[in-house]
């Protein structure tokens, strides 16, 4: 088969220009002069390049690079625009790094401010275990319904969140319900039963499985299981276990105990910021009963 | 075995040689693993192997093709990677709906670890991109170097080897990710063997192309071959610079990069970015300047330009990586090239679109009844619109906006599905009757759901995408007068709920395009005439159309 080769050009009735006289498989090409746009489009953005490469850092330079007219560098630029936002803050929040927490909460103006912002802060770090509205979830505790294993003013609340519980922090709160896999299986399935009736008041104090309470388990969950010794326990007589108080739940616990963590928040957040958080957590169970009423 | 019978008795004996090494190359990869993905994909490879091996050994003997076979065009394999194209946009495809509900729903996620969100993700990425981008590349890169050279494909087995192989990589990869491998280099993902793998068949391919073009009977190299080309030359430098890497042993789907730190992220970005150059955009403009004059009737508006706008193209993206990574670790100076140089590049992108909209003049009573020429004409329009867009989001302060937020996702898909996926479509309702030997597609009404379909379906997901990009943008950067977040990011991911949803529908009506164009090009092929031999052309030039 012999080469094909270029056909005369003829001209294009629509636009009026030759064709190249090229032939693809019957695609032709225009031979239109290259539009002066393009040049001109060319010559802008070329322009505003160059104009950026002169202000701004551009071309590597040996070991170093052309630092730009503007002597602009993005790690102090991150930085001055840092302290810039940090200032406008200077005016409310480090007063929450004063324990005097009955004095800050009683300046409504301050907190009329500064509320928002924890319910941001709150929802940006608490949030993922204890629910956006602080309502808890399986196996975390909720921290709007007034009852607090710990202790609920904001200078406890404050502790357990710089030094968080079973946390790494050496002064951390330490909580364990320990395994009673000792047990028998007879004596346990008879103690989740006790406890799984404690809640509607159907458990004997005087039943074997009851004396057994008092002996085992009083010491953190108190007497008649009321719990509200602030110590972690928790009370066996309202809804305040988080891991569920059904006979399942119980026998599981009572055979691998449980030791839940929070993380310790020192060094995370600033002392202010925990100080924050501490009196909108402790509000949260208050705005919850003015609800309620 | 339809194919088979285009292949002389040498072929398929070189065939079933390819075969049974495919088979043992498997075995070696499996029994060097003894378990786990690499274990798996060997056996994978395997079955592959006995099974093109039996059916190439059982009709060893069956007629040879008649020897004029060399005079005509070899469209069997294009008409094989058609049906793999259209099978990898439904798979593609249709986890991108699914991740995207996921989204929309993300107590739906299976308890199982296979279909958790992070595996899925990859699966529509390489789905789409690889399966059905790079089928669709291939089989038209096949027909469109041979009518342009005039020249038969330089031999018959490494089309076939060169389709199977890529398809192989691409099972490989989406498979592993459901097991849990990856390399975590996005777009990259796949491991080390494949990646090997993929190099050989990459080669391969570059063989035949260049063997067949200096076999061309023109005296030119038409502009679709040279963006063919810089596709596959490309690709392949950026897979082999990105993937370099160190098995933690040979017999396991794990690997260092040997690229640390900063310069891991340049060396991603300089990939990421060149893959949507050099696969999403070069390959599919030759698809382009191929398909649209030969559908539209039109001669090319303007050769200078469309030789000029090759090399600006070529030129400028290389450089523009470093825009993925404005405001990071990496230096402000290599931030201010990647800017400057993806502003300049908008230039050669639209004199682009615009040489393919300006090559419509003429033909715009044909732009209005035909469908199959609309989707080519919406693509030029979604290439230039998601030029501009990603020359704009390539400014720094700009980029401060738009960075981490789903208007990056809709940025890539107004290019993906209203460039990309509407010139692939475009191209297949050109070809897929012609291969047939037939006038039209079978259902010629369904051509015109399936572009209603997949334009309104990328406008609602652009469209949403861009809204949620921006509100999270906004969002995430408003501070109150006292300096402190005006919103917590739960709030932030709250606000997209509506978002989400639309793009789940938007995807969802291009999916039900795509797969009415899968059963449209099945019914098409079924119902060819008998005649003997349609998919094999004589080598001359042929009216358009």
């Amino acid at each position: 088969m012999s080469a094909h080769r270029d056909q005369p050009p003829e001209v294009d009735p629509v636009t009026g220009y030759d064709t190249t006289g090229h032939d693809w498989n019957g695609i032709k090409e225009l031979n239109t002069p290259f539009p002066r746009i393009v040049i001109w489009a060319l010559v802008i953005t070329f322009v505003y390049s160059v104009i950026a490469w002169v202000l701004l850092p551009a071309f590597p330079w040996g070991r170093d690079y052309t630092r730009g007219l503007l002597g602009l560098d993005q790690r102090e630029l991150a930085v001055e625009q840092f302290r810039k936002m940090d200032a406008v803050r200077q005016d409310w929040l480090p007063r929450f790094a004063d324990a005097d927490y009955a004095a800050l909460a009683g300046d409504e103006a301050l907190m009329a401010q500064a509320m928002p912002a924890a319910a941001r802060l709150f929802q940006d770090n608490c949030a993922a275990c204890h629910g956006a509205t602080g309502d808890g979830g399986p196996g975390f505790p909720v921290l709007s319904d007034g009852y607090w294993l710990w202790g609920g003013d904001p200078e406890t609340i404050a502790e357990t969140l710089r030094y968080g519980i079973n946390a790494t922090h050496p002064d951390t709160r330490i909580a364990e319900m320990p395994s009673f896999n000792w047990m028998s299986r007879e004596e346990r399935a008879a103690m989740a039963s006790h406890v799984a009736g404690m809640l509607d008041g159907r458990s004997d104090p005087d039943s074997a499985a009851g004396v057994s309470f008092v002996e085992n388990c009083a010491a953190c969950h108190g007497e008649a299981g009321e719990g509200g010794l602030d110590i972690g326990a928790p009370s066996l007589i309202d809804e305040a276990v988080i891991y569920g108080q059904d006979r399942a739940s119980v026998m599981r616990t009572l055979f691998d105990g449980r030791a839940g963590v929070m993380p310790a928040w020192e060094g995370r957040l600033s002392e202010a910021e925990i100080g924050l958080l501490a009196l909108y957590v402790s509000g949260l169970s208050r705005a919850d009963a003015e609800d309620a009423q | 075995m339809k194919a088979i019978a285009t292949l002389t008795r040498p072929e398929r004996g070189t065939a079933l040689l390819l075969s049974i090494g495919l088979a043992v190359l498997g075995l070696v990869m499996a029994a060097v693993a003894r378990q786990g993905v690499m274990a798996t994909h060997g056996m994978m490879a395997v079955a592959l192997g006995l099974f093109l091996s039996v059916a190439l050994a059982g009709a060893m003997n069956e007629p040879e093709p008649p020897a004029d076979r060399l005079h005509r065009y070899y469209d069997a394999p294009t008409r094989f990677g058609i049906g793999l194209t259209l099978i990898w946009a439904v798979i593609g495809m249709g986890v991108g709906v699914w991740v995207a509900a996921l989204l929309y729903w993300p107590e739906g996620t299976p308890p199982w670890p296979w279909t958790s969100f992070g595996r899925l993700r990859p699966v529509h990425t390489s789905g789409v991109i690889f399966g059905f981008g790079g089928n669709a590349l291939i089989a038209t890169s096949f027909h469109v170097l041979q009518r342009t050279s005039r020249a038969r494909l330089a031999d018959s087995v490494s089309p076939w080897f060169i389709l199977i192989g890529f398809n192989l990589f691409c099972l490989w990869a989406a498979s592993g990710y459901l097991m849990g491998s990856t390399q975590s280099k996005e777009y990259a993902e796949a491991e080390w063997y494949a990646d090997i793998w993929l190099v050989v068949v990459w080669v391969t391919y570059f063989v035949l192309y260049i063997r067949t073009l200096a076999r061309r009977n023109e005296p030119h190299i038409y502009v679709a071959n040279w963006y063919y080309m810089a596709f596959i030359l490309v690709v392949a430098m950026l897979h082999i610079v990105n993937n370099i890497a160190l098995p933690v042993n040979l017999g396991t789907a794990e690997s260092f990069p040997v690229w640390a730190g900063v310069q891991d992220a340049m060396i991603q970005w300089w990939y990421g970015h060149n893959a949507v150059a050099f696969f999403l955009t070069a390959g599919f403009l030759g698809m382009l300047y191929y398909f649209l004059p030969v559908r539209s009737g039109r001669p090319i508006w303007s050769y200078r330009l469309s030789i000029i706008s090759f090399w600006g193209i070529v030129f400028f993206y290389i450089w523009v990586g470093s825009h993925h990574l404005h405001y990071t670790a990496l230096p402000y100076w290599v931030q201010t090239l990647g800017m400057t140089f993806s502003v300049m590049l908008l230039v050669p992108s639209w004199a682009s679109a615009g040489n393919a909209i300006a090559t419509l003049n003429g033909a715009w009573h044909k732009v209005r009844d035909d469908a199959t020429l609309r989707f080519m004409f919406v693509a030029a329009v979604f290439y230039g619109l998601s030029t501009f867009e990603g020359s704009f989001l390539a400014i720094r302060p700009v980029n401060s906006l738009s960075h981490y937020t789903d208007w990056t996702v809709g940025h890539v898909h107004s290019g993906t599905l209203g460039w990309v996926a509407m010139i692939v479509f475009g191209a297949i309702y050109t070809l897929v009757p012609q291969l047939s030997g037939r006038e039209t597609m079978a259902w010629p009404r369904a051509i015109e759901w399936h572009f209603w379909l997949a334009v309104g379906g990328t406008l609602i997901y652009v469209v949403s995408m861009w809204n949620a990009g921006i509100t999270q943008g906004l969002m995430w950067r408003a501070y109150d007068e006292g300096g402190a977040l005006s919103y917590s990011f739960i709030e932030t991911v709250e606000a997209m709920a509506p978002y989400y949803l639309l793009r789940t529908i938007g995807g969802g009506m291009f999916l039900t395009g795509a797969i009415l164009c899968a059963l449209n090009c099945r019914a098409t092929f079924r119902d060819a005439p008998a005649l003997p031999d349609t998919s094999e052309r004589p080598l001359s030039p042929q009216p358009a159309e």
